[in-house]
């Protein structure tokens, strides 16, 4: 039990130790499971989502437990069988945000000189334009469909994994094991893949984390907006018929709720994976609690100047 | 220099300091059983490598250390009252008038977003008595002190030198003109020549006010110049403590003596350049015994499995060290034992 | 002062890429958008306005290079060319009449929720571990999850459709006129009411754990453990040493998630059909109306670039070490 708690989590194992260990990443785990289940099993066991099943607008009841949509469809069939495409799309955009964004930061921090200016440039420029009028923008002249989505959004979210990573290529770059690899010769490809990225694993497992919360979010907003294939079920493009169909203004609130909470329940499942994260990887929160507990054992309050606790024997 | 060994009761008296830092594994023990009195006007010094808990000691009097240490057992008694039973309110009444610090490098230890000048009447306004006026020159007299010009007083700090910023730091700790300063390694981070300038100015300074100082460093050969009194810490426990010269001539435990080796004076004759084999040992699981034996060169077994204790060897003298405090005892079979106090 | 120009030099190259970007993804994409643009304006535009469009759009028969300058030329000159849905209006004109209506929206609720959510960041931090600590990051990290547009959508069903306490739309009353009157800005007030605090509620937990973790960082300093041992108030140690430096990392981060922020407000304005730049975006999809399309993508870029600028300046002001060369 001794390795994994000091601080420095490299590895899956120490990762998974991680993720067994904190609540808050637990919960995350679970939840997140649960997701990835309903998305892979879920469509077999519900009916056609495209189906015209019952009077439009009916609030939930027992024949159908999340109610009709504005044209008669089972709202439940719709959010079950979004869930495959939506949780697709935004692993996929996660995994391809950090694939893209690593090359580029790792690039940019371990060359650096004229590379890295440009890069960087590039880098910032993309961080600072705004994405969602620039992804509605570039949607719009591409065929609409899950591709032109996961496209877009690529390109609006690359930006941010490539600064973390080049941060942390150039604090890897000054350390003295890399200084040894170069004065020995070694080729540049092998000491990045070799003795840098092993030790970035838990900051690439964290931000492809992070890239698929942004990325799962970003999809819902642009289907929402039309620029999906509107008439594939995903959660985004459910949202989409519901405002269609004024689901609001008729008081129909299971054809958007559901959706909501699938996408936030996903999204902080993943939130709180990744704090999980933060505790191992920070070792000063998970000091302060043991301090805590010390402190109330000992009956001493918790105070801003160093507490006293003198055990009397 | 006066002799500070006056009649007058301690200033600062330390009795059984002991302070852990609570990790998820366990508690570590930083500081272990450290105990020693400081007399009014006295210079006492404080030496040991990084992580022999040197600093901790200065910054747990103060109670100023951050989570998750905890103080684990002893007293603090500045002027006779105990710091550790104070209240928060209490302890911010005591903290900076009558015990102030300057820390290891100014340049960190100074608020990046505010003047000079408001950090240094930010003090004195807290603790300015009730209806007493505000004095507007104060600040300007303070910079005068450390040979600061008083148009200084409206720069920030990222807008001076490494040696300015640490003279501000003292300007601000003698601001109330406390009792005791404790310089924690006030020049680790400056140049030689700049370092003996500030060095000088703090003895200036102590000569016209009077006040006792706390010197806390690695640099031995610096101690020994500037010091009254010099203890010795290792790896959390005070090894030795002797006046400065008696320590430099005669140094009783193996530890001492290493470090001496390690430090060769300027002046004096060619010796042989020796450091201390091995490392300090880690906090955490300390070898049995004395701390320091894989790496005495003096070692007897009983070393290996008993602490040995404090032991006084003189008035202002002890050691914890088994083959002194043999020695001691076979000198002095038939004397009486030393005073308490050291 | 470099700092700032340094600043002001980056903006004005990113303002440079969006226009290019803008310029040449007509003619990236597949199929032939050109095309497919006139088409819809045929029968519509006299043959001199089809022409004077292709000129703002740089679509003539000149080289490349010549089209671009035609085209920046036109920009700077605020042309954008004609807009589809709203012809035969420019789009210059029809963005505007929503600018002010976004800019009021967006910026209000941006800066409220940066201010509250950093009051409460402060707070948080310095009251640690008591319930706030373990509850707050979990409950924020929550909400945040939502996506803004769906708390919208919640927003308006419960407190407009099911309890009336707001309105369902739109930035004021069909039955008044605009006007400077109390009364048109209580109106004024209460249709922007629920937008701004869907914004402003699904951001909050941004800035209250940066300022959070910021703060945390800072109160493990060296000029903080000196403030204490100065026996200042605590009350001063929190706002003039801690927080005051905590700031800035706060401010840097608000730069960098501004334009997320807006982008998010954009959506909630279409479920409010408030009549800002979101909504306008919105019919320029479902019409294909690239001109209008591009010149909102253009104007909404420009104006984070400057609210950016904005916060740069305001990071300037906090931060003295961006004042001069340091020695």
């Amino acid at each position: 039990m001794s390795g994994a708690a000091s601080g420095r989590a490299t590895g899956l194992m120490a990762w998974w130790e991680a993720i067994r260990r904190d609540r808050k990443a637990t919960i995350g785990f679970v939840l997140l499971a649960g997701f990835v289940l309903l998305g892979l099993v879920g469509p077999w066991l519900v009916g056609d989502p495209d189906a015209m099943v019952g009077v439009p607008l009916q609030p939930p009841s027992w024949a159908h437990w999340l109610g009709t949509t504005g044209q008669g469809q089972d709202v439940l069939a719709q959010t079950v069988v979004g869930t495959r495409v939506s949780l697709l799309i935004g692993f996929g955009v996660g995994l391809a945000v950090v694939a893209i964004g690593s090359l580029l930061g790792v690039t940019a921090g371990y060359f650096g000189g004229r590379v890295d200016g440009v890069l960087s440039m590039l880098i910032n420029v993309f961080l600072v334009l705004p994405g969602l009028p620039l992804a509605i923008v570039i949607a719009a002249y591409l065929p609409a469909g899950p591709l032109t989505v996961a496209f877009v959004l690529v390109i609006t979210g690359w930006a941010w994994n490539a600064r973390v990573l080049r941060s942390q290529t150039l604090m890897l770059r000054q350390r003295d094991f890399i200084a040894a690899s170069v004065v020995s010769g070694e080729s540049h490809l092998r000491i990045i893949t070799r003795e840098m990225l092993p030790n970035m694993t838990s900051l690439l497992l964290a931000q492809v984390i992070g890239g698929t919360i942004y990325a799962i979010g970003a999809q819902v907003g642009l289907e929402f907006l039309g620029l999906g294939d509107v008439s594939a079920v995903t959660w985004g493009t459910n949202l989409y018929w519901a405002t269609n169909d004024s689901a609001l203004l008729t008081g129909a609130w299971w054809t958007f709720v559901p959706t909501g909470l699938c996408v936030a329940l996903v999204g902080f499942g993943l939130v709180m994976l990744n704090s999980g994260f933060d505790e191992v990887t920070n070792p000063r929160l998970q000091q302060e609690r043991a301090w805590r507990a010390f402190l109330l054992g000992a009956g001493v309050p918790v105070s801003r100047s160093t507490p006293v606790a003198i055990a009397h024997e | 220099m006066s002799d500070p060994a006056s009649d007058h009761e301690p200033v600062l008296s330390v009795r059984g300091l002991c302070v852990d830092y609570v990790t998820g594994t366990g508690p570590v023990r930083a500081v272990d059983h450290v105990s020693f009195d400081l007399a009014r006007g006295e210079v006492l010094g404080i030496a040991g490598e990084s992580g022999s808990g040197k600093s901790t000691v200065a910054q747990a009097i103060l109670r100023i250390l951050p989570p998750p240490a905890v103080i684990t057992g002893g007293q603090a008694l500045l002027e006779g009252e105990d710091l550790f039973r104070m209240s928060e309110a209490e302890l911010r009444a005591v903290r900076w008038r009558r015990l102030a610090m300057v820390f290891q490098s100014a340049m960190d230890a100074l608020n990046p977003v505010l003047t000079i000048r408001e950090q240094i009447e930010d003090t004195l306004e807290a603790h300015r008595p009730a209806g007493t006026p505000r004095n507007p020159g104060r600040a300007a007299e303070l910079l005068a002190l450390v040979g600061i010009a008083a148009d200084r007083l409206d720069s920030y700090p990222h807008q001076l030198s490494g040696g300015m910023r640490q003279r501000v730091g003292i300007a601000i700790a003698l601001a109330l003109e406390p009792a005791v300063v404790v310089l924690d390694e006030p020049t680790t981070a400056l140049d030689v020549i700049v370092e003996g300038e500030i060095l000088q100015k703090i003895l200036e300074l102590r000569r016209r006010f009077g006040f006792s100082v706390v010197f806390i460093t690695h640099d031995l050969t610096r101690m020994m110049q500037i010091c009254d009194r010099v203890a010795i810490f290792y790896s959390g426990r005070m090894v030795e403590i002797a006046p400065a010269a008696e320590l430099r001539a005669h140094p009783r435990h193996p530890y001492t003596q290493g470090l001496l080796r390690a430090f060769p004076s300027v002046h004096g004759p060619e010796g042989e350049l020796a450091s201390i084999p091995g490392a300090p040992p880690s906090l955490k699981s300390p070898p049995p015994g004395c701390r320091f034996h894989p790496r005495c060169d003096q070692v007897i077994d009983r070393c290996r499995t008993e602490e040995p204790a404090l032991v006084q060897l003189g008035a202002r003298r002890a050691a914890a060290c088994h083959l002194v405090t043999a020695a001691a005892a076979a000198v002095s079979a038939s004397a009486t034992p030393a005073t308490a106090d050291v | 002062m470099r700092y700032l120009l340094r600043r002001l030099g980056f903006y004005l190259i990113a303002a440079w890429v969006a226009l290019t970007i803008n310029f040449f993804l007509p003619r990236l994409m597949p199929g032939d958008p050109a095309t497919a643009l006139f088409a819809r304006f045929k029968g519509r535009l006299s043959p001199e306005a089809l022409q004077a469009l292709r000129e703002a759009f740089g679509l003539t028969d000149a080289p490349l290079w010549k089209q671009y300058f035609t085209y920046l030329a036109h920009v700077l000159q605020g042309d954008f060319g004609t807009s589809v849905t709203y012809f035969p209006s420019s789009v210059g004109s029809v963005i505007l009449t929503g600018l002010i209506w976004t800019l009021f929206l967006a910026g209000t609720a941006v800066i409220l929720s940066f201010a509250i959510g950093t009051l409460i960041g402060i707070a948080v931090a310095w009251w640690r571990g008591g319930w706030a600590d373990t509850i707050l990051p979990a409950f924020f990290a929550f909400l945040g999850a939502f996506p803004y547009f769906w708390l919208a959508m919640l927003a308006l069903y419960v407190l407009g459709f099911d309890w009336g306490l707001f309105p369902l739309g739109h930035a004021y009353s069909d039955d008044l006129t605009p006007a400077f009157t109390a009364e048109f800005i209580v109106d004024v007030l209460r249709h922007a009411a629920l937008p701004i605090a869907t914004v402003v509620i699904a951001t909050l937990g941004g800035w209250v754990l940066g300022m959070r973790n910021a703060m945390i960082s800072v109160l493990g300093s060296d000029y903080v453990a000196l403030a204490r041992a100065k026996g200042l108030p605590p009350g001063r140690v929190v706002l003039r040493y801690a927080a005051r430096n905590a700031l800035l990392p706060s401010v840097t981060a608000f730069g960098m998630a501004l334009g997320f922020a807006l982008g998010g407000s954009l959506l909630t304005e279409i479920v409010f059909s408030y009549p800002g730049q979101g909504y306008l975006l919105v019919q320029a999809v479902r019409n294909q109306d690239y001109p209008l399309m591009q010149g909102i993508f253009l104007v909404f870029t420009l104006a984070v670039l400057g609210a950016n600028f904005l916060v740069d300046v305001v990071y300037f002001w906090l931060d003295p070490r961006t004042r001069e060369v340091s020695s």
